[in-house]
């Protein structure tokens, strides 16, 4: 297999006879009259697209390393051997609103129609790291997500739900070290061994400042608390994702789906390497660490992205980081269909879209999936469009036969070519990070964010100017039918939440001995200005009953507050 | 030449009509602004660019904004617009606040419209309580640049 | 809501918001008030103005100008001063529109009524200052604020308006601002009166300090005031170095106090703004009039009939005689 790389997937001969007979295609074409019917066609990240593909186009390609077969390097093709045939990708659907219980009964709900995973939506002032009673609380309450300001609020979600048998996906940042303590206190309390806790925190603080904006502390001391979350994690629950590196937030701000590649490959490269600094072997933690991506109703362009990503950290992986293991290489992902692409008119027809994004997400290979209710541009999902969203999932998983080979895109001469294409513009601009110092550098400077606003824009404008065509919005506009007027929409009683909320904080306050709960905080803030893995002393300042309102003003008090460079 | 002319009053004006630039003239001023914990700032951004684009001085007041913050901006930038985008579902909570501060400071001329994920029912009752245009997703931009420039408009006439 | 130019005085000395606010639009945009409303108001107001302390702050985009701003205002307001701010923001040269990000650092200070902050734009103006800058300085000196601080569009070597209008002018620097230091040794630069290495929370923020102590022990600088400049290095986002910062601007004050600059800075920036607006107006005069005023001319000079020069010097004498 030594010389194995300079061998063309296509031969000289049949390339050369190729070009002969395209270029007489294309003539024969111009002869009959054929026209486009417009100058250009590009795939939403700016790729020209070409009137079809052969083996031209990807004529330099070396099958073995370029694609090579699944479950082997560089997993373009996946990261398993047998892909879809050995299980399906985990229905996980982010959910959460309300007080703990109403989270609770929509999780049953959920289970019972045939989810196999869970996922935490949190509310406002439980993903910036407030308590319900704090007055910026006041109108967001229960709203968004769900309210968990005690490690009881988390107890009472999984009233019922054994949590050693599901795996949940918690969509939190700079306060995940607190969810993931109440998280793994609420199992424990269960009778969990610790080696059957199994989950994600997203607890990616990098992309807080690039995308989602639910940001805290500095980058710096950010980046430091979600790296004591790994470290925690990778020593004491084994079975645990302690980081989940998000493309899905940047392309959702607005960044083509190759500057969403691109920003989180980047991301991942800094966490990798401040695990590195700490002393870590790369193959100790490294395949520990799971991604997150958004999938578009552009079919193509998304596969492509996913199979070129694949490859990518692969080779950052082995050929950068040293990583030795097959595991440390894997980038495993969950998938979430954009929401930005849904619209508000004509709701009905993202059910249409979410259709096109979810095949994408599986033909490019996900491992886990959740699809947006067609509600999504309107409210929070009721139980009727989380049940669709969830039916999409079921239909393509057993249906459509998509699940029953791996890879079904690969060899396709415009995937492939479109796989190499994108792989070749993201890495430039994670040339372009690198040569910034890497990126909480790019950060400060404000670079990735500039990408995203710029594309943001261009989007917008595309649409205003009929380049990009939205059925319903901006082509094939009509008159709204009453049902469509009238789609019934998940409301929420924020005072009666907050009450209730305030009202239960109020207790659990009061129910703690207040010499430990005190020691605890400032055991916690010393800690941190003696700057050691925070975990510890976190999961403490939970089991003495502080609150995530409290455990994140000690660490403000030491790291103090983020103020964002605003780029438009 | 135009500096000799100065003293007389009747062709400085004349004058200072022709002669200062298109820059000089005072422009409509916008307030941007996110209330609340909300962090989708994607659609702020947006619309405050396309109103610069379309010549309109914009102030963004980035995230986490309270009602007092906002209006007190506008007051003290004596804006003619108060732009707020809110996807949080905080609306019913927050503008209300806005709108009655406005009032209170004796600013209520300053219009406040309110962009982002507002329900249609809410939409009517946020207009009822004094919000000038309510712009759901999807709305386009050169149909909120007509509407803000209209509403500005009229705030400086009144 | 109309007021009487006298109302609107009159309230906004009592330290009315809204009237205050009003009377700066009207101030800030001279073109669009009747000139005798206009030069009354202006008056009443240099009646009383020629007491604050003006404080400009430059530097490149995104050195933390505007966090720093904002600190200062906090130290200004504990020790009881009335604090103004005007930001300025770059226009649009197509659109003319302007987008005006930098108060959003300064928001803590928005429920404070001792703190004005107004934004403004260029609006064509090259020096780094907006056209209306100065007469907002003018209107928030004889309305009593006692600090006035002036942030300016940050760019480098054009930011020359804000050394000819401020009484203190601050650079600040960043690490990896070697290219400043390199213009600085060359004096392409005005030297300010106080250098800020900001961002110390960096490590880096040490050498370009270094660098800086190096360049004005060995030069023997002096700023145009005969004033040997100071270095600070602070963190605005951690709050470190400010008061010591602002105590040298304290310290700057005194020192013009004393020597008579504060004057005679008050003076020079009367005149040096009325030059301003004058070449403004004629520049777009000019830019206006002159394909009008001799087409044949014009034609004759882009033919190579008529030399550059030559021509001007004929189209002048047009022009001033028009
Ligand atoms: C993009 C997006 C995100 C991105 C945000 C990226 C960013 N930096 O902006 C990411 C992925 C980070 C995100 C995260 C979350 N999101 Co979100 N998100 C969306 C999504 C899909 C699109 C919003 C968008 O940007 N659209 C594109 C822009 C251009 O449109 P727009 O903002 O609507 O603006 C238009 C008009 O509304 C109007 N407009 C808007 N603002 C203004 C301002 C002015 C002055 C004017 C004149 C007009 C105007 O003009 C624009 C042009 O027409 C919406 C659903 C949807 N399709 O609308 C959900 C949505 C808003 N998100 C939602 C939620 C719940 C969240 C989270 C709270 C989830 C969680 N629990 O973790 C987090 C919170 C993050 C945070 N920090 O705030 C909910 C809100 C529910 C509600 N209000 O009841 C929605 C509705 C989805 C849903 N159905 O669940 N989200
Ligand atoms: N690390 C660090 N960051 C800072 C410091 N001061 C400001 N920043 C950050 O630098 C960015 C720009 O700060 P601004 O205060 O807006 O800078 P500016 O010079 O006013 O920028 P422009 O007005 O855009 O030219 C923000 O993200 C700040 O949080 C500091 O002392 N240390
Ligand atoms: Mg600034």
């Amino acid at each position: 297999m030594s010389n194995i790389s300079s061998i063309k997937t296509y031969n000289k001969e049949l390339i050369e006879i190729l070009r002969t007979a395209v270029e007489e295609w294309e003539r024969e074409m111009r002869e009959n009259n054929y026209r486009d019917r417009k100058d250009v066609f590009y795939t939403e990240s700016g790729i020209p697209i070409k009137t079809v593909y052969t083996p031209l186009d990807v004529e330099d390609q070396n099958y073995f390393s370029k694609i090579g077969m699944p479950g082997q390097y560089p997993f373009t093709r996946g990261i398993h051997y047998n892909m879809y045939r050995g299980r399906v990708w985990t229905m996980r659907e982010f959910s959460g609103y309300g007080t703990p219980e109403d989270t609770n009964r929509r999780f049953k709900y959920l289970i019972s129609h045939g989810e196999t995973g869970l996922s935490i939506a949190f509310d406002y002032p439980t993903l910036v790291g407030i308590d319900p009673d704090d007055p910026r609380a006041y109108g967001e309450v229960g709203v968004v997500g769900v309210s968990v300001p005690t490690v009881l609020d988390m107890e009472i979600i999984f009233k019922d739900i054994y949590m050693g048998d599901v795996t949940t996906n918690m969509t939190i940042n700079p306060p995940a070290p607190v969810l993931l303590s109440f998280y793994v206190a609420t199992a424990r309390k269960q009778g969990v061994p610790d080696d059957k806790i199994g989950g994600t925190t997203q607890n990616d603080q990098l992309k807080e400042f690039i995308a989602q904006k639910s940001w805290v502390f500095p980058p710096q001391p950010a980046l430091k608390i979600g790296v004591d979350l790994i470290e925690w994690s990778v020593k004491n629950l084994p079975k645990w994702n302690p980081i989940s590196i998000s493309g899905y937030h940047i392309y959702e701000a607005g960044a083509t789906a190759v500057e969403e590649l691109a920003l989180t490959l980047a991301d991942g490269i800094e966490y990798v390497r401040e695990m590195i600094r700490r002393g870590h072997d790369v193959d100790s933690f490294a395949g520990r660490l799971s991604f997150f991506f958004a999938s578009g109703v552009q079919v193509f362009e998304h596969v492509a992205k996913f199979r070129a990503a694949r490859r990518m950290w692969a080779k950052i992986m082995k050929e950068w980081l040293g990583a030795k293991k097959k595991r440390s290489m894997w980038m495993r992902f969950h998938t979430q269909t954009s929401g930005v692409e849904l619209t508000a008119v004509e709701p009905y027809n993202n059910i249409i879209r979410v259709v096109l994004q979810a095949m994408a997400a599986v033909l490019g290979g996900t491992q886990s999936l959740h699809t947006n209710a067609f509600d999504e541009a309107l409210a929070l999902p009721t139980d009727f469009s989380a049940k669709i969203a969830l039916r999409t999932q079921q239909i393509l998983a057993y249906e459509s036969g998509i699940a029953d080979t791996v890879d079904p895109l690969g060899g396709s001469y415009y995937i492939e070519w479109l796989t190499d294409r994108i792989e070749e513009e993201a890495w430039k601009i994670i040339d372009k990070i690198e040569s910034m110092g890497g990126m909480i550098n790019a950060i400060e400077k404000g670079y990735p964010q500039m990408l995203i606003t710029e594309s943001a824009y261009r989007k917008q404008r595309a649409i205003e100017e009929l380049r990009k065509i939205v059925v319903g919005v901006n082509m094939f506009q009509s008159e709204p039918l009453e049902e469509e007027k009238r789609v019934p929409l998940l409301k929420i009683d924020e005072e009666k939440v907050r009450q209730q909320q305030i009202e239960r904080i109020r207790r659990f306050r009061q129910d703690r001995d207040p010499a430990k709960w005190r020691s605890s905080l400032i055991e916690l803030e010393r800690a941190a200005m003696r700057n050691e893995n925070l975990m510890p002393y976190i999961y403490n300042a939970v089991i003495n009953r502080a609150t995530l309102g409290e455990i994140m003003g000690a660490l403000k008090n030491v790291y103090g507050e983020w103020s964002e460079p605003i780029i438009l | 030449m135009y500096i000799q002319e100065q003293t007389d009053v009747e062709t400085r004006i004349s004058l200072e009509k022709e002669v200062v630039a298109e820059e000089m003239r005072r422009r409509y001023k916008v307030i941007v602004a996110k209330l609340g914990l909300d962090g989708h700032d994607r659609g702020a951004k947006v619309v405050a660019r396309a109103l610069r684009d379309a010549g309109f001085e914009v102030v963004y007041t980035g995230i986490r904004q309270t009602p007092e913050m906002v209006v007190n901006t506008a007051i003290q930038e004596d804006a003619d617009v108060i732009g707020i985008s809110l996807l949080s579902g905080a609306h019913m909570a927050l503008v209300p606040m806005v709108l009655k501060l406005l009032r209170e400071k004796g600013a209520g001329d300053i219009k406040v419209v309110v962009g982002g994920t507002i329900p249609p029912d809410d939409a009517e009752k946020l207009k009822e309580m004094g919000v000038a245009e309510v712009f759901p997703p999807d709305t386009p931009l050169s149909y909120i640049i007509k509407k803000v420039r209209e509403l500005a408009e009229e705030r400086r006439r009144s | 809501m109309r007021m009487s130019p006298e109302e609107l005085l009159k309230r906004s000395f009592e330290g009315d918001l809204i009237a205050l606010s009003r009377l700066l639009t009207l101030i800030e945009f001279p073109a669009e008030t009747d000139p005798e409303i206009f030069s009354f108001i202006m008056r009443e107001l240099m009646k009383r103005s020629g007491n604050a302390h003006v404080i400009g702050v430059t530097g490149n985009p995104g050195v933390g100008k505007s966090t720093l701003i904002s600190k200062i205002i906090s130290i200004y307001r504990e020790k009881g001063s009335r604090v103004a701010v005007v930001s300025v923001d770059p226009s649009s040269p197509f659109s003319k529109g302007s987008f005006m990000g930098n108060r959003i650092r300064m928001q803590q200070h928005s429920q404070d009524p001792g703190v004005f902050i107004r934004s403004t734009a260029t609006r064509g103006a090259k020096g780094g200052l907006g056209i209306g800058t100065t007469l907002l300085i003018e209107a928030f000196d004889g309305l009593g604020f006692d600090k006035i601080i002036i942030e300016s569009v940050g760019a480098g070597q054009i930011d020359v308006d804000i050394q000819n209008v401020s009484h203190t002018t601050i650079n600040v620097l960043i690490p990896g601002a070697g290219d400043e230091i390199q213009l600085l040794k060359a004096g392409l630069m005005e030297i300010g009166d106080i250098y800020v290495v900001n961002k110390s929370d960096k490590p880096e923020a040490e050498i370009i300090y270094k660098q800086l102590q190096e360049l004005f022990e060995s030069e023997n600088i002096e700023s145009r005031t005969g004033w040997r400049p100071r270095i600070y290095k602070t963190s605005a986002v951690m709050g470190w170095g400010v008061e010591e910062l602002t105590s040298g601007i304290e310290d700057h004050k005194k020192y013009l106090l004393e020597n008579g600059g504060f004057k005679e800075i008050i003076r020079r920036r009367r005149v040096y703004s009325t030059k301003q607006y004058v070449k403004y107006i004629i520049e777009n005069y000019i830019e206006r009039y002159l394909d009008r005023v001799d087409k044949d001319l014009l034609e004759k000079i882009s033919m190579g009939s008529v030399d550059p020069f030559t021509a001007s010097l004929e189209l002048v004498k047009k022009l001033i005689t028009k």
